[in-house]
């Protein structure tokens, strides 16, 4: 066979069409010759870039060469080591701008398929069989987590491998956090999220759904009547944005939040097998260009909207999404205007969504976040008919804790404020991490906070500090 | 999970369920709310807490059968679980005690207005509670409403039991009349027609009125936007800043208008359930 290095080895995909319609994996996972074709093109590098590129270092060609090895345990073990949720960031980070952004061969080929890897040895370890019962856990403290996102099930699982009893509180019936109920089954399948909250159980991980810390149990009474001995708060940035133009409250208006938690986390695209309805027309406009309008979007195109489109003030350039979103977006028929900046939501006489009303940017000077600033093109208004207008322009942290837990300080965004070096709050033995702290950002970095926090608590508690 | 400690039906479709949840019921306040989840793939439901008994762990919901989750939750018997509850959720409503208050309720909003009463009375107010229906069979709770107030008026709409009538131009005499009766708070609880009612009935009066607003939510928590009222122009989350909101400054067209949001689906759904016979 002629060996062609210089490639990125493709991701096999389900067809375009076939996958638009349904809310099955779309990717479909390397084969073993895949992984170990795409394994032999890492260069093993003495200077291993892509890692300064990983946010949690994991030791990449390390275990991209255990696989080249065919050594798929030593692969899975050194991967695990550093990133406890491998499958699922694997299939969500977006490595073009991370690990192989920095890979020695993008310069003049294309780099390593790191995440492609990544996912491919967390699914083969997925499938052996599970290894013996983990001894129960030995220490004394007690440790209660917030929020059961990525941040709080790394932080939970850090701490049960270092003996800490370890309970979750998960305010909704269902625990994974935006893995859960944001992103959707066609990038993420459930099975892979239990499979690791299920790993997290066997460790002894205690897992309470339907509490709200700050309205069920306050988090002092953690402390004084629970006998926690520290607290991790993973709670998110849950809050969607509004962008207050006329009509945002038409019925067919929804923030991307509420959307995908009706498909995802109720199953609405079940309806009426499952009891929560969502409603989608036959033409679609979200909102924003991050992940969450890209889930969004392509969520509304396997709703059975005919067209689905994205609306963007800023310009392609500006988009925030994995690259990989945006190219299934493309082939499933999703169209992008780009330079367009929502004014209106038209109503028709019975208060439903009827139109969207955008005028044409173009850019001008840059903003304070340093990208050129969209301006108005005047009298360029126009009009796109649609069903629905569904309103991705991000997310903040939700107030909620913050609200009822006195000493507990946040920035004027609503972030915790908490001490870089140990993610400790304003108050005493109280950790935080995750998108509760940085505003809304990425899986893997709210998984590498809750392990550093997972460590600082360990510290503190074995110092009695 | 929830157990189901005692069932009993008011109406022929309103039951007082007790539910065993020590934790809601610890920190439960009156006007504060639950969200429940009866099945698998089911819908999540937000439900008043009626009362609660925080040394037997115990939170009292009044459930009115109108659609399929409702219906299911009706069905349970002493003894079955509920799948899942979640509270407390919203905030108590806040009016400042001393005076009189006039509690407004119709629908499941009598059994709502229950704890919430109790304690305006505890507080040291003076309670006067207007229930109505359409026939006196349809009254819920009558008794322990009596309890819990210096003042209950009963409204049918038949007159078979009290004032015939509608219960706001029976809050309209009270307020017309003898200057003793008159309100410095008037809570109204109930279908948004009523609670609009209310509301057109206090706005001139200078009458502090406040209303529970029911919009459509998922979480609970803030997180997906989908109770948002408007009030005085203002967007808010029913779900962490209600339920409870100036009643004069309520946008109830919009209110309204976005509870309707789903009624095809709620008939088909509905439809569904009748035919299969099943909860
Ligand atoms: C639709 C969507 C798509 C995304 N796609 C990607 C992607 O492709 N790649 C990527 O890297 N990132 C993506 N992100 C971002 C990523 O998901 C988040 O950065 C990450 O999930 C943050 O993790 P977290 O643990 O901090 O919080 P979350 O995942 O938000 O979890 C917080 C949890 O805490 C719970 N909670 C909140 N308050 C309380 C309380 N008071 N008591 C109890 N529980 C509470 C919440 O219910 C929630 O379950 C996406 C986000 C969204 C919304
Ligand atoms: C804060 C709050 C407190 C509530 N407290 C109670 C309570 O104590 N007891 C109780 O019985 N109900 C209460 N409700 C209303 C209850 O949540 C709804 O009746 C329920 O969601 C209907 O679900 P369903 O599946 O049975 O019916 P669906 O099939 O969803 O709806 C059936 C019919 O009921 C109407 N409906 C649906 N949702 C609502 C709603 N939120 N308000 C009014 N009508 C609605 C629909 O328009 C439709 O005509 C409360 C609602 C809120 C927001
Ligand atoms: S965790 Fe993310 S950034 Fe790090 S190696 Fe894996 S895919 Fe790349
Ligand atoms: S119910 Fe989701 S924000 Fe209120």
């Amino acid at each position: 066979m002629p060996v062609k290095r210089s490639d990125k080895t493709p991701m096999p995909q389900r067809d375009p069409t076939g996958r638009a319609q349904d809310f099955d994996e779309v990717n479909e996972g390397y084969c073993f010759s895949h992984a170990m074709f795409e394994a032999e093109r890492c260069l093993r590098c003495q200077d291993p870039v892509c890692m300064e590129g990983c946010p949690v270092r994991i030791p990449i060609s390390d275990f991209v060469h255990a696989i080249a090895a065919g050594d798929l345990a030593r692969a899975a073990s050194i991967l695990r080591t550093a990133n406890p949720l491998p499958g699922i960031c694997g299939r969500v980070c977006p490595q073009e701008s991370q690990c192989e952004l920095k890979c020695h061969m993008a310069k003049r080929f294309g780099p390593v398929a790191v995440g492609h890897l990544e996912r491919f040895v967390a699914d083969w370890e997925r499938s052996q069989p599970v290894g013996e019962t983990p001894p129960a856990p030995w220490q004394s403290a007690r440790v209660a987590v917030v929020g059961s996102g990525p941040a709080g099930l790394v932080c939970a699982g850090q701490l049960a491998r270092q003996g800490y009893p370890v309970t979750v509180y998960e305010a909704l019936h269902a625990p994974g956090g935006v893995l859960r109920y944001g992103i959707p089954e066609f990038r993420l399948p459930n099975a892979i999220l239990d499979w690791e909250i299920d790993a997290l159980k066997r460790l002894g991980v205690e897992f309470v759904n339907n509490v709200i810390i700050g309205k069920t149990i306050t988090l002092d009474n953690l402390f004084d009547r629970y006998g926690f001995a520290a607290v991790f708060i993973g709670t998110g940035a849950g809050l969607p944005k509004f962008l207050g133009i006329p009509g945002e409250n038409l019925n067919g208006v929804y923030s991307a939040n509420e959307f995908l938690t009706r498909i995802n986390l109720m199953q609405a695209f079940q309806f009426p097998e499952a009891d929560t309805p969502l409603k989608v027309g036959k033409r679609v406009a979200v909102i924003g260009s991050g992940n969450t309008a890209m889930d969004a979007v392509r969520s509304a195109r396997r709703m059975g909207a005919e067209q689905a489109l994205v609306v963007y003030r800023r310009s392609e350039a500006e988009m925030t999404a994995r690259v990989e979103e945006y190219h299934h977006a493309i082939e499933e028929g999703v169209k992008f205007h780009w330079l367009t900046n929502p004014v209106e939501v038209i109503g028709d006489d019975d208060g439903w969504v009827a139109g969207l009303k955008c005028l044409r940017m173009e850019l001008g000077e840059p903003d304070e976040s340093g990208r050129a600033r969209p301006v108005p093109i005047e009298g360029s208004e126009l009009v796109f008919p649609v069903d629905n207008v569904v309103l991705s322009i991000g997310t903040t942290p939700n107030p909620l804790l913050a609200k009822t837990t006195p000493g507990l300080a946040t920035h004027s965004w609503g972030g915790l404020v908490v001490d870089e070096k140990k993610g400790e709050t304003s108050r005493r033995r109280v950790y935080a991490g995750g998108d509760a702290v940085t505003g809304a950002a990425t899986v893997i970095l709210a998984a590498g906070a809750g392990k550093s926090a997972a460590e600082a608590i360990h510290q503190d508690l074995s110092a009695g500090l | 999970m929830a157990a189901i400690q005692e069932k009993r039906p008011l109406t022929p479709i309103t039951k007082l369920l007790r539910v065993h949840a020590p934790l809601i019921a610890e920190s439960a306040n009156a006007g504060q709310f639950v969200i429940v989840r009866v099945r698998e793939r089911g819908e999540r439901i937000p439900l008043t807490i009626t009362d609660y008994d925080r040394d037997r762990g115990l939170v009292t919901i009044v459930v009115q059968e109108v659609g399929v989750t409702t219906r299911c939750l009706g069905a349970l018997q002493e003894g079955d679980e509920i799948l899942d509850i979640v509270g407390p959720l919203g905030e108590a409503p806040q009016l400042q005690p001393g005076g009189h208050i006039i509690g407004v309720g119709g629908g499941y909003g009598a059994a709502a207005l229950l704890c919430l009463m109790r304690e305006r009375k505890e507080q040291g107010d003076r309670t006067t509670v207007i229930v109505g229906a359409r026939h006196k069979d349809l009254l819920i709770l009558v008794d322990e409403l009596r309890e819990v107030c210096d003042n209950l008026e009963l409204c049918t709409d038949d007159g078979s039991a009290g004032f015939k009538g509608l219960v706001t131009e029976r809050l309209q005499q009270l307020i017309d009349g003898d200057q003793s009766q008159r309100p410095d708070y008037v809570l109204a609880i109930g279908p948004m027609p009523m609670m609009r009612a209310v509301a057109d009935t206090t706005r001139d009066t200078g009458i502090a009125t406040q209303a529970s607003l029911d919009p459509l939510m998922i979480d609970g928590t803030g997180m997906c936007g989908g109770c948002r009222v408007t009030i005085g122009g203002e967007v808010k989350f029913a779900c962490v800043d209600g339920p409870f909101f100036d009643a004069h400054q309520v946008d109830f067209d919009e209110a309204v208008q976005r509870s309707k949001m789903y009624v095809k689906e709620e008939s088909l759904a509905a439809c569904r359930q009748s035919e299969s016979g099943t909860g």
